[in-house]
Order: C-alpha cells, then sequence, then structure tokens
C-alpha cells in the first residue's frame, strides 16, 4: 500500500532523512516513535507529499508521489491524516468541516457528503455536537471529529502524526479507542505516536526512528521483545517511565 | 470677534444656477464615488497580491512584493501625477490622445487611489494569511484541495477575519486620501470646499460642514465594518484569531 525507498531530504545542509525504507501493507498499522527532532513527523508527510524530499521514492497504493505528473490533490484524498493541533477549519461548524472537502474534491452532493459525514461523527461518538464549532469543542472531541473527517473521504489509507500529544491525559484513550477500533477493522495505518499501549494492542510493526534515520524496523513483538539496538532501548525505558 | 455668520448662503445661488448646499452634496457624492470604487479596487488588488506573497512561487512573491514596494512608498499625489500627466506621455500617441481626452477623470483616479489604497491592503492580506498556522494549509491539503482551494476555503476566511480591524481604517483612510484627487480635477468635497471658500469667504461655515460630511463618512464606514465584524464573529473564538504554530 505504503511503500518508502530510500528516500532522503535535507533542509538547506542540514539532513532531515537519511536513506528511509520501510513498507506499510494493506491492512497493515505502523507505528513510528523516535526522540523529538528525529523526523517523524517530516517522513510521514513525504508519505502524501506534504513535504518534498530530494532523494527516493515513495508510491502509495501504485502512484510514485514524486512523479511530477502524479495529480496530488487526487492522490491525497485518498489517504487520511491527523495532525497532532486537529487543524479543524474554525470558522465552519462541525458539520461544514466535515462535508466541505467532500463535495469540493470529491464533487459528492450537499446530502450525501452530510448523510456520510453525521454517520462518521456518530461514530466517533459526538452527533450532538454537528452544529458546534470546533472552538466549542475539547481537545479530545475535537481530534475524534479529525478523524471523522479523514474518513469521511474513504481513505485507503490513514496518517496520524502524534495524534494525543496535544491532549490533556484524560482526553488521550477517547482518541486512541476510536483508532483501536479502526485498525481493528483493519484500515491501513501509519501512527507516528509514543503511545506504546497503542502499539502493544493493535499494530503489526515498529519503527524507531533517530536523527532521520530509521534505525529499527520490527515486528510488535520482536520490538517489545528482542534485544534491540540500544538507543530505541533507552528511548522505550524513557518512554515508559510516565 | 467680527466674523459674520450667515448660515443661510448655503441657500444662495452661486453663478452656475445651483445653490451652494447643492456644490456641498455634489462634492460629497463624487467623494463617496471616488472613494468606494477606489476600496473595491483596492480589495481586490490588495487580496490578489497579498495571496501571491505567500504562495510558495518565488516568482508570484516577486511580483507581489514588487507591486507593495512601489506603490506604498511613492506619495499618493505623484501617483495620480504619474497616471493622469506621464503616462499618456510614453505610451503610443494615439492612446496617449485618447487618455487624455476621452477617458474620464473619475476612472483614471479610482484607478490611482486603488492601486495605492490595494498595496497597504496587500500587507494587511498577507500578514493575516501568515499569522494562520501552517497546519491549517497542510489539512487542506492532505483533504485533497488544491492550492488555490486552501486560500478559498480554509485560510481566506480566517484572515479576513483576523485583518478585519485594519481593513476597517484602510476603508476610513480611503475618504481622508480621496481629497487628493481634487487635484487631477475630480469635483469632489474638498475641490467644492475651496470653491465656496473662494467665492463667499464664509469660511467657518463651510468648514464646519464639510468636516461633519467626512465625519459622517468615515463613521457610517466604521459602523459598517463593526456590524460585518460582528456578524463573521467565529463561536467559541478567542478575538484575535488563533496562535500560529
Ligand atoms: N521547515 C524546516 N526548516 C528547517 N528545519 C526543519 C523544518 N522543519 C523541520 N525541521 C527540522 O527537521 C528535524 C525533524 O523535524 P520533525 O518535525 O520531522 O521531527 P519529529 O520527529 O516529528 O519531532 P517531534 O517529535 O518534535 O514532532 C528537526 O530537527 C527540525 O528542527
Ligand atoms: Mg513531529
Amino acid at each position: 500500500m505504503i511503500a518508502i525507498n530510500n528516500v532522503s531530504k535535507w533542509y538547506g545542509d542540514f539532513q532531515v532523512l537519511t536513506d528511509c525504507t520501510t513498507r506499510v501493507a494493506k491492512g497493515e498499522v505502523v507505528v513510528v516513535c523516535g526522540p523529538s527532532g528525529s523526523g517523524k513527523s517530516t517522513l510521514i508527510k513525504c508519505v502524501n507529499a506534504l513535504e518534498p524530499f530530494q532523494k527516493g521514492s515513495v508510491v502509495v497504493n501504485g502512484i510514485a508521489v514524486e512523479d511530477t505528473k502524479t495529480n496530488l490533490p487526487r492522490l491525497r484524498a485518498q489517504v487520511g491524516m491527523v495532525f497532532q493541533h486537529f487543524e479543524l477549519f474554525p470558522h465552519m461548524t462541525i458539520t461544514q468541516n466535515l462535508t466541505v472537502a467532500q463535495m469540493k474534491v470529491l464533487g459528492r452532493g450537499k446530502e450525501e457528503a452530510l448523510d456520510k459525514g453525521l454517520k462518521l461523527l456518530d461514530r466517533v461518538g459526538l452527533k450532538s455536537q454537528a452544529d458546534k464549532f470546533p472552538g466549542q469543542l475539547s481537545g479530545g472531541q475535537q481530534q475524534r471529529v479529525a478523524i471523522a473527517r479523514a474518513l469521511a473521504m474513504d481513505p485507503i489509507c490513514m496518517l496520524f502524526d502524534e495524534p494525543t500529544s496535544a491532549l490533556d491525559p484524560e482526553m488521550i484513550n477517547e482518541v486512541l479507542d476510536v483508532m483501536v477500533q479502526l485498525a481493528r477493522e483493519g484500515m491501513t495505518m501509519m501512527c507516528v505516536t509514543h503511545e506504546m499501549g497503542f502499539a502493544r494492542k493493535v499494530a503489526h510493526r515498529v519503527i524507531f526512528m533517530d536523527q532521520g534515520a530509521i534505525v529499527e524496523d520490527a515486528t510488535k513483538d520482536d520490538f517489545f521483545g528482542k534485544p534491540r539496538s540500544e538507543r530505541a532501548q533507552s528511548f522505550l525505558a524513557k518512554i515508559l517511565q510516565h | 470677534m467680527n466674523y459674520h455668520w450667515d448660515w443661510l448662503f448655503f441657500f444662495q445661488e452661486a453663478d452656475d444656477g445651483l445653490m451652494y448646499y447643492q456644490w456641498v452634496l455634489s462634492g460629497l457624492g463624487w467623494t463617496v464615488a471616488v472613494s468606494l470604487t477606489s476600496l473595491a479596487i483596492a480589495l481586490l488588488l490588495g487580496s490578489a497580491f497579498g495571496v501571491m506573497r505567500t504562495t510558495p512561487n518565488r516568482w508570484l512573491i516577486a511580483i507581489g512584493d514588487t507591486y507593495v514596494d512601489v506603490f506604498r512608498n511613492i506619495p499618493l499625489i505623484v501617483q495620480l501625477f504619474l497616471w493622469f500627466f506621464v503616462l499618456p506621455e510614453l505610451v503610443p500617441r494615439d492612446i496617449g490622445l485618447w487618455m487624455k481626452q476621452d477617458l474620464p477623470y473619475f476612472v483614471t483616479a479610482v484607478i490611482g487611489l486603488g492601486l495605492f489604497t490595494g498595496a497597504r491592503i496587500a500587507e494587511q492580506v498577507k500578514a493575516g494569511i501568515n499569522s494562520l498556522s501552517r497546519g491549517q494549509r497542510f489539512a487542506g491539503l492532505a483533504l485533497g484541495f488544491t492550492e488555490w482551494q486552501t486560500y478559498r476555503y480554509v485560510r481566506l476566511p480566517m484572515a479576513y477575519r483576523i485583518v478585519l480591524p485594519a481593513l476597517t481604517s484602510e476603508a476610513m483612510n480611503v475618504y481622508k486620501n480621496s481629497a487628493v484627487t481634487y487635484s487631477v480635477g475630480i469635483l469632489e468635497l474638498y475641490f467644492q470646499y475651496k470653491q465656496i471658500i473662494e467665492k463667499t469667504s464664509q469660511v467657518l461655515e463651510i468648514t464646519i460642514v464639510i468636516t461633519l460630511a467626512y465625519f459622517v463618512v468615515a463613521f457610517a464606514t466604521n459602523r459598517l465594518f463593526a456590524w460585518i465584524e460582528q456578524r463573521s464573529r467565529v463561536p467559541g473564538m478567542i478575538a484575535g484569531g488563533q496562535g500560529g504554530k
């Protein structure tokens, strides 16, 4: 589904990504973790070409994103993305947030878009909030709406960039629950997160990044069980403390 | 003080058969027409060039920057003289002649004032867009919006809300700046003011009336923008927009 092949990226002289290679198969859930500044966000943004890269190739569902002939809006419409800071559109109601891209990008009619949007809103448990504005919702609620907004596009896979790290602790689980459910339904997912409980529960593989490189790329059991690189060990020890 | 007050002079007939109060009204009409038309042009140009300066395309950025640098840094009166007296000499002779003889002063004046004001609005629109979080653009793109659609549906609606107070003062400034167009032959309020003083010497009365007239249009504009601000307020959002991340 997603193939990242030898991707390297520089900001001027500074190399953010070094020769990154990995794969996410259909229905697979891959968790990406690593210290701050290691390039996790940059890597995941390369998948839907929000970040350009200078070397290597990313192929999503058979389409190379770095190919200048690729219709990027169409490709991105098939790849759902959820951000650390939710990024709902503040001037639109929740309903409008859920329907605007369905109508303007997919060309769905208003009825159909509304129907779809409200169904997904119900699924994340927020049907009663349909007419509110994002600023009137808690962080956890906003993030669940953001997930519903991405799902409304009928994506073939989902990208998550630290979806719970801007949330108060008591709201983390309501978002993780939605993600767990999604994973169990077979959604292809690539999640940057430090929630190791989530990783243990649903991940198939865990990728550990450090200084722009993929240091570990292992099945969940290997990652949590067998000996591995020292950097990943000390990182895990640190985050598992809390 | 020996000033001879005479408010009734407004109802005396001037030498063109109209009464002086009608001169004032006609001047006010031209002031409003020039100002509102210029403002409309300025909003269009300011939005277009302001947006260009926030795109990832360095050519568009360069064009937008040049526009703002040029039109913000040349005094308005010089710009008007350039459009009225210099440009017709630089273009082919036929076009120059047409500009001097057939092109209404009004058109040239509103283009001049519109370009000047547009440069200031472009600056504000750019600042408004840049104050939004980068993530908003990413979120739009990730949903499949084109770059233009992220402006249309995501970034501009918020940017305008954020710069509305600045746009309000810009709109009020246009009325003041429109007085400069008297120098290129627009028979607006300030022109009538000078003319009435020349003919009647009732300086105090006419000054009071003209001041009030400028005040009324500026105040009405202020109220209109306040109403727009009220209407477009986003529930649940802290005034001043969201922080930039
Ligand atoms: N626009 C940019 N220009 C220059 N350097 C950048 C830019 N964006 C990111 N970087 C740098 O690239 C590196 C990787 O950033 P990235 O955001 O991908 O890290 P991350 O692993 O997601 O970190 P975090 O856990 O803090 O989100 C960092 O050192 C960052 O400072
Ligand atoms: Mg990050």
